[in-house]
């Protein structure tokens, strides 16, 4: 039995994922084809012998609940563990509603828990972490307080919506700030803790009483002056889903075998729930490379550089370019999609050209006619 | 028990000897079919579509394997209460030894301990074994209507093919007036499904009776079924339409999985009215390369294709490197193709690796070869 709980906390209010966001939590969000974004912390906590697992909703959980179910596809224990889905009290709309008011609405359900750690992930991020050896770091090391970051050259690009982590020689975490574009290295932070649950308790409810406004990260900011809050770098494939361009390069860029290969591995399965789709069938004019193909899909058309989810039906003489195409998709005869994420059951058969661009890709609205 | 008041017994005690090396090590209802299928998926999604809760299923031949894979009812819905899959391998009871399954009706013989728990009013009777999609129920109704004291399922085959099935001659009503099996000269083209329905109460007082008879080869074709006859019960023949396979040998297999590949295929696994559930994996996403060419293809998740596929079938994992060629073909789950090898008109199995440059099987062939070793590459 694992010492930590897992928690997995919302994105935050400044995340704004176009169009995708407005159906579901962006941890819903469809993610490669066959999987959603919540897929990899769950996995990833699952892997790592944590079963007790805290995942936080707070706006549209439908898709989420629906998704995550009792838990028993992401193999945990369905006895020793669970998977609970906890609900913050304020809307999204209202001012107070943030990641600490959502713990100290359901304070009793972590200050009943046994762990003696908890483990903080968030639910809109994308990588390969094994928790039970970061905990080990953690514990070994002393820290009060351990936080996982991400070392990127790309940062005046990329991560916009991310923090950084401003470290000392010794990895000591001087301060936590938005990434604001202006260093092209940066060390983002990945929006994950790990700390005993007692200085949990005390952190959300001292932060609480002092500002209804502030976060976990503002708390760790103000007191990692005088308290050992230490950092550790993750290694592999890293994305942060916090905004649209964000999302159509991660799937993008996982395209390339090598790539993915950095992020998924056979000994970390990463689980996700099972439609029973069939497999996919191409037809004699289909022609597809350099793609992600889901099952359940029926091919007569031209797929490139694209990710293509479950169920989709993509007809002749179609032609699909650097595209995210979301579950149950229709694209009719000689159709043109270029640079586009089209979204959940839209039907493409009336209009024979939908284009964006790499920088700004299209985005077609979730069960929308075309 | 609640939906219809019937309890599924499938018979997947078989080897499979025509299939060779595939079943060396798993019984025939544990080969794999279609990508992502065994053929058991079959007939226990029919049941659990059907609205039938309780199936057992009776194993015998190399059954550690299928075993573990039916004992996970969940995977087919088959988990809530009162409802299950149970596995029924020849067990030892307090008043008689340790015995094989004799045959057909004797593997229902010595588990009538076990159906008679659930007081079931009828017992469908399948095979584990066979490649299609059924409504259990709508039979079941039609066994009623009709006041059946069984009813077998029939699909009409080739005249010239009949002899090599069981044959059922029926009245204008569709009432069983004699079964033959295997007849040299025909009289009609219903072949036997293996698809029995029977009302349990009286099927129970003919197995007591078969158990006894010492002449008997225990058997529902054999023996069971023309019992019923000569006792002149009401046996009605269930005409079914549709797509339906017996896999016997390397080259049916590779037939049903070919079959896939039509534009609209008979046996349409894409109906999610009917869905086929079958064991989850945790593979990726199917990873198609720059340089790869697909036509006419039935593809799984976790294959991984660099190469070129044509009117074949790839199973779960399956990977073709670049510059290698598929065509006319069936990989089976974590089959190998290495770096320009060919495979034509081959059935490749599980987990078998072609070496690099490897040639395997001809277009010419009158047979499918079956790879169930690896082939070496050139160096």
């Amino acid at each position: 039995m694992s010492k930590a709980l897992g928690i997995i906390n919302f994105a935050g209010n400044h995340i704004n994922i176009r169009g995708l966001q407005f159906y579901r939590p962006v941890g819903a969000i469809s993610f490669l084809g066959r999987y959603r974004v919540i897929d990899f912390p769950v996995s990833n906590f699952s892997n790592s012998g944590i079963e007790n697992i805290h995942v936080y909703v707070r706006r549209k959980p439908r898709s989420l609940a629906e998704h995550l179910g009792t838990g028993r596809h992401y193999n945990i224990n369905s006895k020793r563990g669970r998977l609970h889905l906890l609900f913050a009290e304020e809307g999204m709309e209202s001012l107070y509603s943030n990641d600490i008011s959502a713990y100290i609405d359901n304070i009793e359900v972590i200050e009943n828990s046994s762990s003696e750690y908890v483990i903080i992930a968030p639910s809109c991020m994308v990588f390969k972490q094994d928790f039970d050896a970061l905990l080990n770091q953690h514990i070994e090391s002393g820290a009060d307080i351990t936080l996982l970051y991400h070392s990127t050259d790309e940062a005046k690009e990329k991560f916009l919506t991310c923090q950084t982590l401003d470290l000392n020689k010794q990895k000591g975490v001087t301060a936590i700030s938005p990434n604001r574009g202006s260093k092209k290295s940066q060390y983002i932070f990945m929006d994950t803790y790990v700390m005993k649950r007692d200085l949990f308790i005390d952190l959300i409810k001292n932060t609480h009483k002092s500002s209804a406004l502030y976060t976990l990260t503002d708390a760790v900011n103000l007191i990692c002056q005088e308290m050992d809050v230490r950092a550790v770098a993750h290694r592999g494939f890293f994305a942060s889903i916090t905004d649209f361009k964000a999302y159509y390069d991660a799937n993008l860029d996982l395209i390339d075998y090598k790539t993915a290969c950095s992020l998924f591995d056979e000994d970390w399965p990463i689980y996700t729930r099972t439609n029973d789709s069939c497999p996919t069938q191409y037809f004699e004019d289909a022609r597809v490379k350099a793609s992600i193909v889901s099952n359940g899909c029926l091919i007569e058309g031209t797929i490139e550089n694209s990710v293509l989810g479950r169920g989709c039906v993509i007809k002749k003489g179609a032609s699909i370019k650097n595209c995210v195409i979301l579950p149950d998709v229709v694209v009719g005869e000689d159709t043109v999609l270029e640079n586009v994420v089209v979204d959940k059951h839209a039907r493409i058969t009336k209009v024979k050209e939908v284009k964006g661009t790499p920088e700004n890709p299209g985005y077609v609205k979730r069960g929308d006619s075309l | 028990m609640k939906h219809n008041d019937m309890l599924a017994m499938i018979l997947a005690g078989g080897r499979g000897s025509r299939l060779h090396d595939l079943t060396n090590k798993v019984a025939k209802p544990a080969v794999s079919y279609g990508g992502k299928y065994k053929i058991i998926d079959f007939p226990i999604s029919n049941c659990a579509n059907s609205g039938i809760d309780v199936v057992g299923v009776l194993t015998q031949y190399e059954s550690v394997i299928l075993n573990s894979y039916v004992a996970a009812g969940g995977r087919w819905g088959l988990d809530a209460k009162d409802s299950g899959v149970y596995v029924l391998p020849p067990r030892e009871k307090a008043d008689a030894n340790l015995d094989v399954y004799r045959g057909t009706a004797d593997a229902i013989s010595q588990n009538i301990d076990f159906i008679d728990t659930f007081s079931p009013e009828y017992l469908l009777v399948l095979s584990g074994d066979h490649i299609y999609k059924m409504d259990y129920d709508k039979m079941l109704d039609f066994h009623k209507e009709n006041g059946a004291d069984a009813t077998i399922a029939v699909i009409e085959v080739p005249m010239k093919e009949a002899s090599r099935f069981g044959i059922m001659n029926t009245d204008e009503n569709g009432q069983i007036v004699e079964f033959e099996e295997k007849p040299p000269q025909p009289k009609s083209n219903l072949a036997s499904m293996g698809i029995y329905i029977f009302s349990w109460k009286l099927l129970r007082k003919m197995l007591v009776a078969d158990m006894k008879n010492a002449e008997s080869s225990h058997d529902f074709g054999k023996d069971i079924i023309p019992a019923l006859l000569n006792d002149s019960r009401k046996l009605m023949a269930y005409k079914f339409k549709g797509y339906w396979k017996d896999v016997g040998t390397i080259d049916s297999l590779w037939e049903a999985n070919m079959d896939l590949l039509d534009k609209k295929s008979a046996l349409d696994l894409g109906d999610s009215s009917w869905k086929i559930y079958t064991q989850d994996t945790n593979s990726l996403p199917q990873y198609i390369g720059q340089d790869a060419e697909i036509s006419r293809a039935f593809i799984t998740q976790g294959c991984v294709i660099d190469g070129q596929v044509k009117n074949s079938v790839l199973f779960t994992g399956a990977k073709v490197a670049a510059g290698a060629k598929v065509i006319d073909s069936v990989l089976m789950p974590g089959a190998v193709i290495e770096e320009g090898a060919v495979v034509t008109r081959a059935l490749v199995a599980d987990g078998i690796k072609i070496g690099a440059r490897a040639v395997v099987g001809s277009a010419d062939s009158e047979n499918i070869e079956l790879v169930a070793k690896r082939v070496k590459g050139e160096e």
